[in-house]
């Protein structure tokens, strides 16, 4: 089920700070010692509420490296990221996971990691390292934000479903979409940066004038959008959603589909290819990490082939890795995304607050 | 004294302080600039604007709908009067996101009023004002209705005697009694609408900020910490003018009054009108109050056998680590700890406090524990990260945290519950038992403490109420493995599928029931006790903001 | 002295700058009773709170058996306080006010027990022990009062305004019962009263005070007798003072010549006639007056007599001797009721 939180970064807000938590020791102890003890057995990963992994690959990591290994979930991934960059003086771990493309600028800017290059940095894809002149950070994983549809509202309404960004705006689709808020979420603002990427810095507001036209509808946070809003999933079907067209993950219709009981030949919902935003998660050093050889060790592990096997079924994100395998399951209901849109972090980091700031009100006001 | 000082110092002043300061500080040089250029953006002045009017608005509307509701309470003896009270009292203590959900189903897609009319409020601004009403309701029923039920009607009638009609006897005898106390509710509703935060998200969406969500949005999600921090300080400003303003109500409102006995000046109501009043404010209770609560009711129990509840006892969903029932132990005992906190610390407090001998700065602390009630909780959670981070107070790890934040929401309402009762204990008393051989701590268990057990007992069950319903900060400290319930809800909520909004609904209702039965236990309290005539027994103004 | 129980010497209190007692010396003996005397606002509450430790002092210092009290707190001063409302626990009935102190004294149960038996006993309630205290007349509430005063046994037992509120035949009787219950107990007390009746009826020793000073002390006979001063004179209800020039034997007033007793101080002073040594002779006699106004006090009548070009005057006289309304008559003056008074 970790596919909901880890996707909504922000939707906090909406349903009310809906994933946000905080604080949490794996081992619930309160010894007041910020995690890991100085040259101790324990290394501490402080990461979002989403992290999932699989015990016996956890029992791995501490049989191969000789630590002890604590985690540390705070928050969902925005508010980890800041509450990261507001303790680096005094970290409460030694390796943060979980800061994105879009954030991973603020995270760099303010100095949260320290550099060090994972033993199998170079297995690496290409197309997913950033930072590569400092090596302050390692990429984990990968998703797509795009634009999921409901395939009975289209197959009942004998409707092609759309394909492009362009698609949105036509007046077949009017009345159909619904996002959420890119100031706040995560998806939003993934949205926004597609269209910012798609057509440039001059174009997008133009496109969103349009959409806007065409009757878009924007809500706070995801799990709005999605659970309450959209006409294809379990929740919006309860709640009677009547958008048919939702701002949500490439990994959203495997996730719809594993989840149901009893799973379906083929996912109710389908994702329009040419609407997606490559999203890349980063994991580093933490600055003033209390055991910097542990955390050296756990970055080896993240990056290497076991923990990049484990991820995709319980955080339903794609492996940065060469050759890494996806489950059957998961192979079955997935949909590739050959060329989904992708951006620079610096041009993310540059555009990032102007685009947001731009949007909220030409589309919110 | 110390205590209650240190405490706030501690874990409010220090870490709301740290948390500006890092918005303003930058590189170890002020950056005062901000202010102004912050306050220059035109969308931060409409946040302001829209703030202020639907606060004016919320504040105006509540009144309208809660002050005959005041009137009905206080001099109306009818069946069921105190559940009823109780039960008005509730969506006070509820956490907003319980009640915006409940809300929601009255006036979002699919509610009653969309299902008779097809008129759909949510995400107007509508729904915001009805929700404040909702909230508020009983603010403005316990504060003016508490006083006008101690007043004489005697005095009304003595008017009429004298030739007033029935207005106008009203207009000059009640109403000015009265005006301190409406002025001091409408204050507290204003306070409360003004840092109004889940209901404008749940019901208005991303169209409508008050300045607490612009500073959540500005601090959790943009993390400008400089704009965040100016916002902070305009709250902060802006909450501490409107407790002057209070402080300033309350004070004339202890001034003489002839205040009697409140059980007798009720009475049945008499003739069509006054039935017809009653039953107005019957139907408004009913409609605003008590039908969004029974949705959330019948929602829980919309699956065969209790489904939903006995949902709650499995631990298979991957959401918690423990099963959602546990969430209920948790929140008993986090809110046991924060009560036990906001008892201590307010109770010190407020016995300092009702000190005659009380200083000016003894008195300026007054208000100043009102500030939490101001202060955006994910500022204070913020602060907390930043500022408890050294030994012997690296307290982020810690479970006292979550208490920690809570007490802090308590502290103003135990000390607004004991501090007129202790103000009316007879400092001669006390002397007495001192010179009969009672050390200071003795006098506190002989004389203060069976005098103000019941301020005490009610105060206690308001800290515990509201600590029990605490969100903002809570969902921003609690560790996921043991969520409060209303940080369980939340995240019911945020989850696909049927069983997890089920098991919202669910959790809803328990913790609507526990905070239900705690109000109704303090009801019974209320009842005046008579102590006899040497004491002076305290005319009971406890429960009064 | 060193052999007083109570000592006050040079005690001072101020509120907000004003002297409310100003540099007092008093001593208490063993076993005896005395009322500080005064108008309201003389600080003679503040006395008695100065002594119990409720008041702390400016500067000065109480000795209680000799004992410099400064750091003693009220709690352990081991004097009794009766307050003038009384101040019974409203959360505890009559027997459990009565054994407070001797619950924080830490008495025995067994002897609490007995002892509030006894107490209610002593002052006229036996049984009460159970009953409410809001169920109480003002007189009984008095009594429980003065018992819970008592149970601890109190080297010093402080009383005040004792009577205030209750009312006057009660106040008449109550004050002759607690005069004797002192005495069959040896009590020292130390009383503060308003009401110079009360305070003849139940001191060994009066202490009047005027403005946070003592202006005389002494027994009741004395001060009666021989008031100090006009104040002193006016506040024990006498009103025929008048300003005089002593000369002699005879004093020169607005009533005219008034003898005054040998011995007398020369000079300018107030002269106090009492009412008993104003004699009513036939008009045409002595000073010229007329009859304004005659009050019946039972056992004399109040005669009022205005003089021309002079203050009026109090006569005292026999029921049957008494003038009517409107008389015109004649008064002169009995040197012994005469007294010189300190200006």
């Amino acid at each position: 089920m970790s596919i909901t939180t880890r996707t909504c970064t922000a939707v906090v807000v909406g349903l009310g700070l809906v994933t946000t938590l905080s604080a949490c020791g794996s081992s619930g102890s309160g010894e007041g010692d910020g995690g890991s003890g100085g040259g101790s057995k324990t290394v501490t990963l402080v990461t979002h509420d989403s992290f999932v992994a699989s015990e016996d690959v956890l029992k791995a990591f501490e049989k191969e490296s000789g630590y002890e290994i604590k985690v540390l979930k705070d928050g969902d991934a925005g508010q980890a990221v800041n509450k990261a960059i507001l303790t680096k003086d005094n970290p409460q771990g030694d390796v943060f996971f979980g800061v994105d493309n879009t954030l991973l600028s603020r995270a760099l800017d303010n100095g949260l990691f320290q550099p060090y290059e994972a033993k199998d940095a170079e297995l690496v894809l290409p197309e997913y390292r950033a930072d590569q002149d400092k090596h302050r950070v390692t990429a984990v994983d990968t998703g797509d934000i795009c634009v999921n549809y409901d395939k009975a509202y289209f197959e009942e309404h004998d409707l092609e479903p759309p394909v492009s960004f362009d698609d949105l705006a036509e007046p077949a689709y009017k009345d159909l979409l619904v996002t959420s808020n890119a100031s706040t979420s995560s998806p939003g603002l993934g949205f926004l940066l597609g269209t910012a990427a798609e057509y440039g810095d001059e174009g997008w507001p133009g496109y969103w004038k349009k959409l806007k036209a065409n009757g878009v509808k924007v809500v706070d946070g995801w799990e709005q959008a999605y659970n309450e809003e959209f006409s294809g999933s379990a929740g919006g079907k309860k709640a009677g959603g009547e958008r048919p067209l939702v701002v949500s993950y490439a990994s959203s219709p495997p996730a719809e589909a594993i989840f149901s009981d009893p799973q379906p030949k083929t996912a109710p919902t389908g994702v329009a290819t040419g609407t997606c935003f490559r999203q890349v998660e980063y994991a580093g050093l933490l600055s003033n990490a209390k055991n910097a050889e542990g955390g050296k060790a756990l970055l080896d592990f993240m990056s290497g082939k076991t923990f990049q096997d484990d991820m995709p079924m319980n955080m339903f994100v794609d492996p940065v890795r060469e050759g890494a395998q996806l489950p059957e399951d998961y192979r079955k209901y997935n949909v590739e995304v050959d060329d989904p849109e992708t951006m620079a972090p610096d041009a993310i980091a540059e555009n990032r607050d102007e685009w947001v700031k731009a949007w909220t009100s030409l589309v919110l006001k | 004294m110390v205590l209650p000082v240190v405490f706030f110092a501690l874990f409010f002043a220090h870490p709301v302080a740290a948390i500006v300061a890092r918005g303003l500080n930058v590189d170890g040089s002020w950056r005062f600039g901000r202010i102004g250029e912050v306050l220059a953006d035109s969308g931060v002045r409409h946040v302001l604007w829209f703030t202020v009017w639907q606060a004016l608005a919320s504040t105006a509307l509540t009144l309208l709908v809660a002050l005959p509701g005041a009137y009905v309470f206080a001099r109306f003896a009818f069946r069921g009067k105190q559940v009823l009270r109780a039960v008005v009292t509730v969506p006070f203590v509820l956490p907003t996101v319980v009640a915006g959900t409940a809300f929601l189903a009255l006036l979002g897609r699919g509610g009653l009023l969309d299902e008779l009319w097809g008129v759909r409020l949510d995400t107007t601004v509508w729904a915001i004002l009805l929700a404040h009403v909702f909230f508020n309701y009983a603010v403005v029923v316990r504060t003016v209705g508490g006083l006008w039920s101690q007043l004489d009607p005697r005095q009304e009638e003595a008017a009429r005697m004298l030739g007033a009609s029935r207005f106008a006897a009203w207009r000059k005898v009640t109403l000015p009694a009265l005006a301190p106390a409406v002025a001091a509710a409408a204050l507290m509703v204003f306070l409360f609408t003004f840092t109004s935060f889940g209901v404008v998200q749940i019901l208005g969406g991303p169209g409508f900020a008050t300045l607490e969500v612009e500073i959540y949005r500005q601090t959790s999600e943009i993390f400008d910490l400089a704009t965040a921090a100016v916002l902070t300080l305009v709250q902060f400003a802006a909450v501490g003018a409107i407790l002057a303003v209070h402080a300033g109500t309350v004070r004339r409102r202890e001034t003489a009054l002839r205040l009697v006995d409140a059980s007798t000046t009720a009475r049945r109501p008499r003739g069509a009108g006054q039935w017809a009043l009653l039953a107005g404010v019957l139907a408004t209770v009913a409609l605003l109050i008590v039908l969004p609560l029974a949705v959330l009711v019948e929602r829980s129990l919309d699956a065969p056998g209790f489904g939903y509840y006995k949902a709650l006892t499995s631990d298979d969903g991957g959401i918690f680590l423990v099963a959602p029932i546990e969430a209920v132990g948790n929140s008993l005992r986090y809110a046991l700890a924060a009560t036990v906190i906001a008892v201590v610390i307010g109770g010190l407090a407020a016995a300092a406090l009702a000190r005659r001998d009380a200083g000016r700065l003894v008195r300026g602390f007054d208000a100043l524990l009102m500030l939490p009630l101001g202060v955006s909780a994910v500022t204070v959670g913020f602060g907390f990260l930043i500022a408890l981070d050294e030994p012997p107070l690296d307290l982020r790890n810690s479970w006292i945290l979550v208490p920690l934040a809570q007490a802090l929401v308590g502290v103003p309402f135990v000390v607004r519950t004991m501090l007129p009762v202790l103000r009316a204990v007879d400092t001669r008393l006390r002397e007495a038992a001192a010179v009969l051989g009672a050390s200071p701590w003795r006098v506190w268990r002989e004389v203060d403490l069976p005098l103000v057990r019941r301020a005490l007992l009610i105060a206690a069950g308001f800290a515990f109420a509201v600590s029990l319903g605490e969100f903002g900060a809570t969902v921003f400290i609690a560790r996921p493995d043991n969520p409060t319930l209303p940080v369980a809800v939340a995240r019911l909520l945020g989850r696909p599928g049927d069983l997890n909004y089920g098991q919202a609904m669910a959790l809803s209702t328990i913790l609507m029931v526990v905070c239900a039965v705690a109000l109704l236990v303090l009801e019974r309290l209320r009842v005046p006790s008579r102590t006899g005539g040497t004491g002076g027994a305290p005319l009971d103004r406890s429960g009064e903001f | 002295m060193a052999d007083s129980l109570l000592g006050l010497r040079d005690a001072t209190v101020r509120f907000d700058g004003r002297p409310v007692l100003d540099a007092v010396d008093l001593d208490v003996a063993e076993g005896e009773i005395v009322c500080v005397l005064g108008p309201s606002g003389s600080g003679k509450s503040t006395l008695l709170r100065a002594v119990a430790g409720l008041q702390p002092l400016d500067s000065g210092r109480v000795s209680l058996d000799g004992r410099d009290q400064e750091r003693v707190p009220a709690h352990r001063r081991g004097v009794g306080l009766m307050f003038q409302d009384h101040q019974l626990f409203p959360q505890r009935d009559v027997g459990g006010n009565v054994a407070f102190g001797m619950r924080m004294h830490g008495f025995p149960r067994a002897e609490q027990d007995d002892r509030v038996r006894e107490l209610l006993e002593l002052v006229g309630l036996p049984g009460a022990a159970r009953r409410g205290v809001a169920s109480l007349s003002g007189g009984e509430q008095q009594r429980v009062a003065l018992a819970r005063a008592l149970a601890p046994r109190p080297r010093l037992l402080m009383l005040d305004e004792p009577l205030g509120q209750l009312d006057r035949s009660l106040r008449e009787r109550l004050v002759v019962e607690l005069r004797e219950l002192f005495g069959r107990l040896g009590t020292t007390v130390l009383a503060v009263t308003h009401d110079q009746g009360e305070a003849f009826a139940l001191a060994d020793r009066v202490v009047v005070m005027r403005d946070g000073r003592i202006a005389q002390s002494g027994t009741p006979l004395e001060v009666w007798q021989r008031p100090v001063d006009e104040f002193v004179a006016r506040f024990l209800g006498f009103d025929n003072v008048v300003a005089a020039t002593v000369t002699g034997q005879v004093a020169d007033t607005p009533w005219g010549k008034v003898p005054v007793p040998e011995g007398s101080a020369q000079g300018p002073c107030a002269l106090l006639v009492r009412p008993a040594g104003v004699r009513i002779v036939a008009a045409g006699e002595g000073l010229r007056c007329a009859v304004a106004a005659r009050t019946f006090r039972g056992t004399h009548v109040a005669v009022q007599l205005s003089t021309e070009g002079a203050p009026r005057l109090e006569a005292a006289c026999a029921l049957r001797e008494a003038p009517g309304l409107g008389d015109e008559i004649g008064v002169v003056f009995d040197a012994a009721e005469v007294v010189v008074l300190g200006r």
